[in-house]
């Protein structure tokens, strides 16, 4: 039955999760929904057992820090149809890039910190990386236009009109 | 004789990214390193050179559940630097804004986080709808969750980075229709949350260890804003004081400081809270609590899920009184010219004592800021809990069960990565542990 369902991953990068906690609030209305038609198959926030193979929708949130997470979000965006960046941090690089706008001084005093824990030595946004299908801005997201998001995404993947409100 | 080495890049069901590495060599337990992976965003380098009003705001991306905790320590430090004193509805709303933020981020790490570990599931949306129990309890934690976000919304404008609660007071006020809407869903979440309060009392995880107690706790009602820093000693620390106090633990695998309070490590949170200030808690909720607060004062650190299954009651039950019989009123935003000083704001989150300082000049700048949160102050008490808990699993345990009551446990303190990750040491001391 599971085949039949939008496979759904969300990924969080560096960032304050703000987009996760306002995705759990979102699903106080809409889980009856979702559990019909997603199957979350990536999301560490809400299960242990996590895999990454083909996925329908990929959501990324937050900025990339550091290569590790560059080579991550390709591996996402291979195995994913659509890739969707989310928030702030994930649509501009802000604020968890705020280290880019920092004086020679602040950047100096920090530096010692990006070599120690091999972080890139300007952070990035999202389609920096890889394409991107769709974004959804805001600090947090707005859950309307994330909804309006989602609907769209699934339409299109089921070739139905939107289902949700 | 086991030997292995356990290393766990990205744990789930907690906020944030964090990992873990241990080392067993021939049935002995060698080191454990819980290590925040979060990558620093150097908030505490950035606020400097910002006016100070603006701090709230910033700040509050630090992390996004605790985010309106966060907003509420740095409107106090500011508040403090500038001589502000809020007025008593700006109290009263800030109360609210916790209650409403308690009540969703303590029902997020009970039902998503920690009830899948009860009932045998990888995912609280795995919990099947044909089974009664497992029935009820999806609906309830998506109802009380909802509740605490409605509260949230009412009060503050948002339940993640609130816009309404600013320096000096409110942006806005709560009107009567929706005051009417929050009664009618409280009242109705309530019996959810004695069901809840049950299923945690009921719950037999278990890790008891001696630890040191740390909370802020008022004088008069339980509450997360005022009063002075109680330990275990029965010391009742001034909030000002606070660093004379805390001592900085550097771990340098790991992106976050740790703390100690003399030379001891020690736990901040709902269990600390409970421990230290049950009798501060709503008549009504000690009314429907019964016997179920003799199991505090407790040293289980599993018993954190109960305790915040009694505030998310008590934060439902003290919201309710207030709704009821307060009539809100608009107010102007108090404001006062910048002044040299230092502002230091602390506040209970929801995982714990949350210290806010800022060092600002006379022109209304911030020179330079502090942040302690939660997690970096439990994180000495994580490792050697996990350290103790795999020696003692060793015997009896395969590796892969070892991992799952790990994780459990680290579950059980429930802590915030997010936040752990945000802050700068700018000189490297200490020699590595």
């Amino acid at each position: 039955m599971d085949n039949e369902k939008i496979k759904i991953g969300w990924f969080s990068f560096s960032c304050c999760e703000d987009n996760t906690i306002v995705l759990t609030e979102i699903m106080n209305d809409h889980w009856q929904d979702w559990k019909k038609i997603f199957d979350f198959r990536h999301a560490r926030v809400l299960k242990s057992k996590n895999i990454l193979d083909e996925l329908d929708v990929a959501f990324i949130e937050g900025a990339i820090a550091s290569d590790e997470h560059a080579q991550k979000l390709r591996d996402i965006r291979e195995k994913s149809k659509k890739l969707v960046a989310v928030g702030a941090c994930a649509v501009i690089g802000m604020p968890a890039g705020q280290r880019n706008y920092f004086s020679e001084e602040q950047k100096q005093e920090i530096e010692f910190l990006i070599a120690r824990f091999s972080a890139l030595s300007k952070v990035l946004k999202v389609s920096d990386v890889v394409k991107v299908d769709a974004e959804i801005p805001g600090c947090p997201m707005e859950p309307k236009i994330f909804l309006e998001v989602v609907n769209k995404l699934v339409a299109e993947l089921t070739n139905k009109a939107p289902a949700l409100t | 004789m086991h030997t292995f080495d356990l290393t766990l890049d990205r744990m789930t069901k907690v906020e944030g990214s964090a990992g873990l590495d241990i080392r067993v060599k021939d049935g002995r337990v060698e080191h454990v390193r819980f290590k925040i992976t979060e990558y620093k965003r150097f908030f505490t380098k950035a606020l400097e050179g910002k006016p100070l009003i603006t701090l709230p705001q910033l700040l509050s991306r630090i992390c996004g559940t605790c985010s309106n905790a966060h907003i509420l320590a740095s409107i106090e430090a500011c508040e403090h630097a500038l001589e502000i004193e809020p007025s008593a509805q700006t109290k009263i709303l800030r109360d609210l804004t916790m209650d409403g933020l308690n009540i969703r981020d303590h029902a997020l790490h009970l039902y998503l986080f920690s009830m899948p570990d009860i009932v045998g599931k990888d995912a609280f949306l795995d919990f099947d709808e044909n089974d009664p129990w497992q029935h009820q309890m999806l609906h309830d934690g998506f109802e009380i969750k909802a509740v605490g976000n409605f509260l949230a919304t009412l009060v503050a404008g948002r339940s993640v980075h609130a816009v309404y609660p600013v320096v000096g007071g409110f942006t806005h006020f709560p009107d009567e229709k929706g005051v009417g809407e929050a009664i009618a869903k409280l009242e109705a979440a309530r019996p959810a949350v004695l069901r809840l309060i049950q299923v945690f009392k009921d719950c037999t995880f278990s890790f008891d260890r001696k630890t040191n107690f740390m909370a802020l706790v008022p004088k008069d009602a339980y509450g997360f804003i005022e009063g002075c820093i109680i330990t275990g000693n029965g010391e009742c620390i001034e909030e000002r004081d606070y660093r004379d106090h805390l001592e900085r633990v550097v771990l340098p695998y790991s992106q976050a400081s740790a703390y100690k309070h003399e030379r001891e490590s020690y736990m901040v949170g709902a269990l600390a809270r409970v421990n230290l200030a049950k009798h501060l808690l709503h008549p009504a909720t000690v009314a429907s609590l019964g016997a179920t607060l003799d199991l505090f004062p407790s040293s289980d650190i599993f018993r954190t899920n109960l305790a915040q299954a009694i505030e998310i009651l008590h934060c439902l039950d003290h919201a309710l009184e207030i709704l009821k019989t307060y009539a809100f009123k608009p107010e102007e935003v108090i404001k006062k010219p910048a002044r040299e000083a230092i502002g230091i704001g602390v506040v209970e989150a929801p995982r714990g004592t949350l210290y806010h300082m800022y060092r600002v000049g006379s022109d209304g700048v911030v020179r330079q800021g502090e942040v302690i949160v939660p997690t970096g102050q439990n994180q000495i008490n994580i490792e050697e809990d996990i350290f103790t808990l795999v020696q003692n699993l060793l015997p009896s345990m395969e590796k892969d069960q070892i991992q799952f009551e790990i994780e459990k446990l680290i579950r059980a303190y429930d802590p915030c990565m997010s936040c752990a990750a945000h802050f700068l040491k700018v000189k490297w001391q200490g020699v590595p542990r």
